[in-house]
């Protein structure tokens, strides 16, 4: 069992039904926090309120609506105190070439996967600057950083977030909040899962050690990001990538 | 209930962590009290609350002082 490094601490996990958002609410409970994950779907909700049995919760929430962005950091923070850790981890990808992307391609990515984290960032900030501390958690990608074909939008929405992180890191350092990014190399997850044998394989190949990441490995990191041990860390992206890309 | 000015004083000392001795009517936030840019948007936002009001951000780039926050506040509080 982890040590409750995080006991006292209100979470709010974007896109926590699935995958790594999943493995992420699952490691902030693990370590003490009170944890509100937000999905697409009131089933999507559910199932999360049971993954955390008891000691978090689940709500419905649409990145693209500020009032139900509002109303979900509204939940949380009325069902547990105030937000003080925040991962923004909710994405979607649109994979395209360029020459074949339409706009409503281009703009899903945009306002799910970065539109999203200046909302939720907003949303959660102003009650975080009052209590003078808080945790700012954003999931971006290797792919935002090595690039990738067919993900001339994904990769720019994943770049788009390292930069607001560092922005925003250095605009709320003075009231003790830290901006961090968490960047995923090739995680088994169910965005993965639709990749051939033969892609997987040429992608495990493309990876020093050798696996494909699992969301767990992920979740470390953020849980690492929003303890005590990292109150020093701000402004940095920390990668977790099996070595595949190194900053 | 305490005044307009009482109250906008407070907010400031809470906000900006400075005495009352220190909050004149032409005080500025930032030159004489030492706010940041980050502080007159903490400031704003404790005033919307205290006051259930809203503050557009064009009117809020024009509050640098105390006396201009009490000013607003009593020109346009609600009811």
């Amino acid at each position: 069992m982890t040590v409750p490094t995080l006991s006292g601490e209100t979470a709010l996990v974007t896109g926590a039904t699935r995958g790594i958002g999943r493995a992420i609410a699952a490691a902030l409970s693990g370590a003490g926090a009170s944890v509100v994950g937000t999905a697409t779907t009131e089933a999507g909700a559910e199932t999360i309120t049971n993954a955390l049995g008891g000691a978090g919760a689940g709500v419905m929430m649409n990145v693209n609506d500020p009032d139900s962005v509002a109303q979900a950091v509204d939940f949380a923070g009325k069902k547990f105190g105030a937000v003080t850790v925040l991962v923004n981890n909710a994405g979607v990808t649109r994979d395209n070439l360029l020459l074949r992307m339409k706009d409503e391609e281009w703009e899903a990515i945009m306002d799910t996967n970065l539109k999203s984290v200046y909302r939720l960032s907003r949303a959660c900030l102003r009650g975080m600057t009052r209590a003078r501390r808080g945790r700012i958690i954003n999931i971006t990608s290797v792919v935002g950083f090595t690039g990738n074909p067919g993900q001339s939008n994904y990769a720019a929405a994943k770049a788009g977030i390292a930069g607001f992180t560092r922005a925003l890191a250095l605009e709320v350092a003075s009231r003790n909040i830290t901006v961090n990014a968490v960047a995923p190399g090739f995680i088994e997850t169910d965005m993965t899962a639709t990749l051939d044998a033969a892609q997987r394989e040429r992608l495990r190949a493309a990876i020093p050690l050798g696996r494909l990441g699992a969301a767990r490995d992920v979740a470390a990191a953020v849980a690492f990001l929003a303890g005590p041990a990292a109150g020093y860390i701000t402004g940095a992206t920390l990668h977790v990538n099996g070595g595949m890309f190194m900053a | 209930m305490s005044s307009v000015e009482d109250r906008v004083k407070k907010i400031v000392v809470e906000q900006l962590g400075v005495s009352e001795e220190q909050i004149t009517a032409e005080a500025s936030f930032i030159d004489d009290l030492g706010a940041d840019s980050l502080d007159t948007v903490e400031l704003v936002m404790a005033l919307e609350e205290e006051f259930d009001t809203v503050i557009p951000d064009d009117e809020a780039e024009n509050i640098t002082t105390v006396k201009q926050a009490i000013e607003y506040i009593e020109a346009h509080l609600p009811g």
